[in-house]
């Protein structure tokens, strides 16, 4: 029903993307804001503080907010030009209609009557099908509010299982990992900790592109004596200066951890006394690693031997140390495996839970943290709680106020879900702050199935890809629209403050949410007046569990610069740094500082496998794919504003020269790379910054210029993450493609 | 007494401060600050390059319409809009390379180290957001705390001339230098790019 309008041009030209420069008010000098708020950056992780000037309901400018702690002014280019995404002429201020015979493939429809569609179409799937059959996709730049209302409404207004959200593409694999090793899923220190490391290691994380601000951080300890590793196939900014560079072969992560492990050993570079004390399993896995000699992890991993015994020796011989990883070695098959051999290394050296002496992964997504405690996740309930277990669910239906029976259980992960659009066994579905044919993988897979469905509903700001398929659009809000708590990189829960008002019939998320679920006759649990409501009730739901937010209030956050969860009470300011010797936690009681009963971390052993796809003669290159610094994710808001769009206009294929001459390609010739999914054409960009093995490509685009057309739908059997970071590709000289 | 240091040995090429300079109330719409790849083939190393405001501008002593003032606490400003004719000498004659003729205004813009804020004890816009603080502003006491291992330099020899500025470049304390060399300085090769191409090399035979 909802298949893609023939009419992409005109849909291109009344929807966008367009750019946007600072043009009248923005432009003139002198302007007198009518307020200036402070709020946060509406992209990454690290949530830099910013104070947005406003004038006449509209974002006119910044200014630096150098009294935040984090950040203390700094902001990278998308931070410094993201108001440019308001006042946006692309921007949705009405419900939208497909109707084919409509010029641009859709009409505008009023707010209340789309609001009673989108009702009666749940409702019409869900009495047919049951209620499995609707399923939603919702997203982690969304507020903690937000995200805890996406996981309410799906099991108590549609009474589905099947939820899941984008940070399925993003943090699940550091979150399976942490659990196993520590019980808990959070960075494990404030960066501040990182200042006086002797050593920081930075596995597959291009901090430079994709956690700009973090870059401080590491070149500040580097001015107080830190040594730096860097662990990637490209020679990233960070990676240009580091002191030791070891340039994996894309997928062999946990091979390399294990090599290095088994170095610490060899050397009784091991701080016994934590081991014996606060782990468990060191045994099993010290036997497991005896094979990962040098010779052999150099073999797997394609770094020389000597790299990797000086990375050893520099990793083992340290008295402080910060490990720091990302997508880099996440994105794979076998994710969680890199991330617990990443674990390894850092629970074999004792060297956690101090200041200097810390751990964590670079959460990606805006609330790629708080996004990914409470509940909007497939197994998940508020508090980090799981669906599965008898006493959270009867705690949490007891907060929502339902029968524990009428809780649906675990659904599906989000790829999974797109599979079940193909068996028939999904027709309806609603995404919010998702974009799956941009971030998924073999996308061209997921726009067929968004074709399969009876019923596709997205709720957005601007006409993204995935909405061109949709039914009924609802017209969603901006970052600076609204209010709610976010928790970013550090673990640090922070306050995003309303700057104005939504334009038109655009309404906040959660409002729209609830309107939905009103026009269902379900009102009941979704009549909240403020996001201060929401988070009263999350703070209820998350008590006592392990992401506790009871104590966190919005005076709090202001008053302290943030609050670190757990946050047990009113009284309590906030855990900023886990797993300190003698801490206390719910889980151990007193026991030891991680969490589990006995209070001991756990060392697993991680077998290494190589990539799902390899190369082959065919196929012959590995394909890795990444962000750039002036674009973020699918590109929804950042491929409109113009300034950033200049910076890096389009993809380009990064290839090393020994690759380049030997297939006859020149910098800036058109090349084709092509996969078992697909093929897209682009131009090169020839740099002796890359393994000769591999190609680079940023996916940030949609269509013919998408990464996510040739990258493979393999997961992690455990975190479900796709394997975005290697598949098997080859690679032509080409011609200018002409279908633009 | 703030002041400014640059390091390019931090730089990420991030374009930050070339965004943020396009924001400052004396010149918005407009960058001033030039950040260009030293030699994107062989190497990701980027060099942001701010007016250095020296002591005797050379913009200023080459300008026919003496257009190019310089205040009295050292910052050379843009040009002076009703002055200015727009014959590029000022252009080509910065030895750093600085100031931009902008054709559609008719007249030369260059940093004036954002004037509308450090004189009223702000930071400059650049220095502000700059993620990797390769651009700095701060005292010379925050400058030693916060950066043991460099040292500033304020004199660069170009050929005859050797000139002083009020901004400073960090270099490293080990091979301390009394100048910077900078015509010398044109004919080395890159850093870097040996040591890059034997880790991939390596790494791949």
């Amino acid at each position: 029903m909802a298949t893609l309008p023939n009419q992409l041009d005109s849909i291109t030209q009344r929807y966008g993307p367009h750019l946007t420069f600072n043009t009248g008010v923005r432009l003139a000098t002198g302007v007198e804001p009518d307020k200036v708020v402070k709020t946060h950056c509406c992209f990454c992780g690290q949530q830099c503080g910013i104070q947005l000037k406003v004038k006449d309901n509209q974002v006119i400018g910044f200014e630096p907010w150098e009294d935040f702690p984090f950040n203390q002014g700094m902001l990278c280019p998308k931070g410094v030009k993201r108001y440019l995404q308001g006042a946006h002429p692309d921007r949705l201020t009405t419900a939208l209609e497909r109707d084919e015979k409509a010029a641009a493939g859709f009409r505008p429809l009023g707010y209340d009557t789309a609001i009673q569609r989108v009702a009666s179409e749940i409702q019409r799937i869900q009495s047919t099908y049951g209620n499995e059959a609707f399923g939603i996709l919702s997203g982690a730049s969304l507020t903690i509010e937000k995200a805890y209302l996406m996981g309410k409404f799906a099991r108590v207004a549609l009474k589905t299982p099947n939820i899941d959200y984008n940070g399925r593409l993003c943090m699940v694999s550091a979150a399976a990992g942490n659990k196993k090793a520590f019980g808990i899923d959070r960075a494990a220190n404030p960066w501040a900790d990182m200042l006086s490391s002797e050593v920081i290691w930075i596995a597959g994380a291009n901090v430079a592109e994709c956690a700009p601000i973090t870059t401080n951080y590491v070149w500040q300890a580097r001015e107080r004596g830190a040594k730096i590793i860097v662990v990637d196939p490209r020679i990233t900014p960070i990676a240009r200066t580091c002191d030791l560079f070891l340039p994996i072969k894309p997928g062999r992560d946990i091979a390399l951890f294990n090599g290095i492990l088994h170095l610490m050993i060899e050397n009784d570079w091991l701080d016994h006394e934590f081991i014996n004390n606060h782990s468990v399993g060191f045994d099993a896995l010290a036997k497991h690693v005896k094979q990962w000699t040098p010779r052999h992890t150099a073999e797997a991993t394609g770094i020389t031997e000597r790299a990797i015994r000086q990375a050893a020796e520099m990793w083992g011989q340290a008295k402080s140390s910060f490990l720091l990883h990302a997508r880099g070695i996440e994105h794979h098959s076998h994710g969680v495996q890199n991330v617990l051999g990443a674990i390894n290394i850092v629970l074999a050296s004792g060297r956690i839970g101090r200041d200097g002496c810390g751990y964590a992964t670079i959460t990606g997504q805006g609330n790629g943290q708080g996004g990914r405690e409470h509940g909007q996740k497939c197994d998940q309930l508020p508090g980090a709680r799981d669906i599965t277990n008898p006493e959270h669910r009867a705690y949490i239906a007891g907060v929502w106020g339902i029968d524990e029976k009428e809780m649906p259980g675990a659904g599906v992960d989000a790829y999974e879900l797109i599979r079940k659009i193909e068996r028939g066994e999904i027709k309806g579905l609603l995404s919010l702050c998702f974009n799956p044919v941009v971030s998924l993988p073999d996308n061209e897979y997921v726009a067929r199935m968004l074709d399969k469905l009876e019923f596709y509903c997205v709720i957005d700001f601007f006409l993204n890809e995935s909405a061109y398929h949709a039914d009924i659009v609802l017209p969603g809000s901006l970052h600076e629209e609204d209010e709610g708590i976010v928790t970013q990189i550090e673990g640090r829960v922070i306050k995003i403050n309303k700057a104005i008002d939504p334009p038109g019939e655009a309404k906040q998320d959660w409002r729209i949410i609830q309107d939905i679920s009103k026009a269902m006759g379900r009102e009941r649990g979704f009549t909240f007046t403020e996001p201060r409501e929401i988070l009263d009730e999350l703070r209820v739901a998350s008590k006592g569990g392990i992401a506790d937010y009871s104590g966190i209030t919005y005076e709090k956050i202001e008053a302290q610069g943030g609050v670190f969860w757990p946050c047990p009470d009113n009284d309590h300011k906030g855990t900023e740094r886990l797993f300190e010797p003698n801490s206390w936690n719910p889980i151990a009681k007193g026991a030891g500082p991680f969490y589990f009963p006995d209070g001991k971390a756990r060392f697993n052993v991680a077998p290494y496998t190589p990539p799902t796809e390899d190369t082959d003669d065919e196929y012959p290159l590995m394909l890795t794919t990444g962000r750039v610094v002036s674009q973020f994710l699918s590109g929804t808001q950042t491929r409109r504003i113009g300034p950033l769009v200049n910076q890096y206009p389009e993809p380009r294929i990064e290839l090393h020269p020994q690759l380049a001459e030997k297939l006859g390609i020149k910098d800036g010739d058109w090349a084709t790379a092509e996969t078992r999914r697909g093929a897209i054409t682009l131009q090169a960009s020839v740099v002796t910054t890359i393994r000769p093995d591999t190609i680079f490509i940023p996916y940030h685009w949609p269509g013919r210029k998408s990464a996510n057309r040739l990258t493979i739908a393999a997961q992690d059997p455990i975190s479900k993450i796709p394997e975005y970071k290697v598949c098997a590709v080859k690679l032509r000289k080409s011609e200018a493609p002409t279908n633009d | 007494m703030m002041e400014f240091f640059i390091d390019p040995n931090r730089c990420i090429g991030c374009q930050s401060c070339v965004q943020a300079c396009s924001e400052c109330d004396t010149h918005k719409g407009h960058s001033m600050i030039h950040l260009e790849y030293v030699d994107r083939a062989t190497s990701v190393q980027t060099a942001p390059v701010v007016c250095m405001h020296c002591d005797q501008p050379t913009c200023a002593e080459v300008c026919p319409a003496d257009a190019i003032k310089r205040t009295a606490d050292g910052v050379v400003q843009t040009a002076r809009k009703p002055r200015c004719i727009a014959c590029s000498n000022c252009v080509l004659a910065c030895p750093f390379g600085v100031p931009e003729v902008k054709v559609e205004l008719k007249m030369m813009m260059k940093c004036d180290m954002c004037y509308d804020r450090t004189s009223v004890g702000k930071k400059p816009m650049c220095a502000t957001v700059c993620p990797s603080q390769a651009l700095f502003f701060g005292t010379r006491e925050q400058l030693e705390q916060l950066r043991p291992r460099s040292t500033p330099v304020n004199q660069f020899q170009f050929g005859a001339q050797t000139i002083t500025t009020k901004v400073n470049m960090l270099v490293p304390k080990t091979g301390k230098a009394e100048y910077i060399y900078v015509t010398a300085a044109l004919n080395e090769t890159t850093i870097g790019k040996e040591i890059t191409l034997n880790i991939l090399q390596e790494a791949y035979d």
